[in-house]
């Protein structure tokens, strides 16, 4: 099995974090353009689609418990490599402490020296910055040049 | 996030090499970190608390098991704070060279 264990915090309430999370406008502002879409109805089907219509990872929601906590069961779609590896799990956990909110991301796939989350596990220390910068300070960072 | 409580853990030679063993195989027990060094049980325990308390190692239990997951999101904002977005892709390239020379060296 390999897992990624991330944790940040940040100042705001599990409310606004949840709703950062599930809202698609929102969620593009500090996901590279990326947002989940769902129903978030347990058994629901999940997508993760890029502002272009471009579908990136397919799955379903396992649980869903506002504004504490989602599973959702995520595999990639559009590099055959990792779509091969099948389906990994992700937990976003959100606990309120003192004046801020911590988020765990718990992203596990049954399998050793997994590809799919090597690829996942770069994206996320971004994505988690961008997030806690929007909502601590009401702007994203700016979009990586130069690349 | 207590910026000055991931430096002070990042600047203990020990800690980086807790760190560099998870990132060598995440999501660890204290037994299997204990079993590569010479250290006590209890100086790996403290350690491990200084690098948790800095939010650079996570931990999850599994059953009976706890187990230990760095956690690389403050040394992402540490990078975030100073790095401008025009340097990255010149930082990176450079990285790059730096480690394809070294490797040639050897």
């Amino acid at each position: 099995m390999s897992s990624f264990v991330y944790v940040t915090y940040i100042r705001t309430t599990p409310a606004k974090l949840w709703e950062a999370l599930t809202t698609p406008q929102f969620t593009r502002q500090f996901w590279f353009g990326i947002a989940q879409e769902t129903t978030w109805q347990v058994g629901a089907e999940w997508k993760l689609v890029g502002s272009e219509g471009k579908i990136y990872d397919t799955g379903e929601v396992l649980e869903c418990d506002p504004p504490r906590r989602y599973v959702v069961k995520w595999r990639n779609e559009f590099k055959p490599e990792l779509k091969e590896e099948g389906y990994s799990r992700c937990v976003m956990e959100l606990a309120p402490e003192g004046d801020t909110v911590k988020l765990t991301v718990t992203h596990t796939i049954d399998r050793e020296n997994s590809q799919f989350l090597k690829a996942v596990s770069g994206g996320w220390p971004k994505v988690l910055s961008g997030l806690k910068s929007l909502l601590e300070t009401g702007k994203a960072l700016p979009e990586i040049h130069g690349k | 996030m207590d910026m000055d409580a991931v430096f002070k853990a990042l600047a203990d030679p020990t800690r980086r090499q807790l760190l560099d063993r998870l990132f060598a195989r995440n999501g660890q027990t204290l037994g299997a970190l204990c079993a590569e060094t010479k250290m006590s049980r209890q100086a790996v325990t403290k350690h491990l608390v200084l690098l948790e308390e800095a939010n650079l190692v996570a931990t999850q239990r599994r059953g009976r098991e706890k187990l230990h997951f760095i956690n690389p999101v403050p040394i992402h904002e540490i990078a975030e704070r100073w790095i401008g977005k025009f340097e990255r892709g010149r930082l990176d390239a450079l990285a790059n060279l730096k480690q394809k020379l070294e490797r040639e060296d050897k």
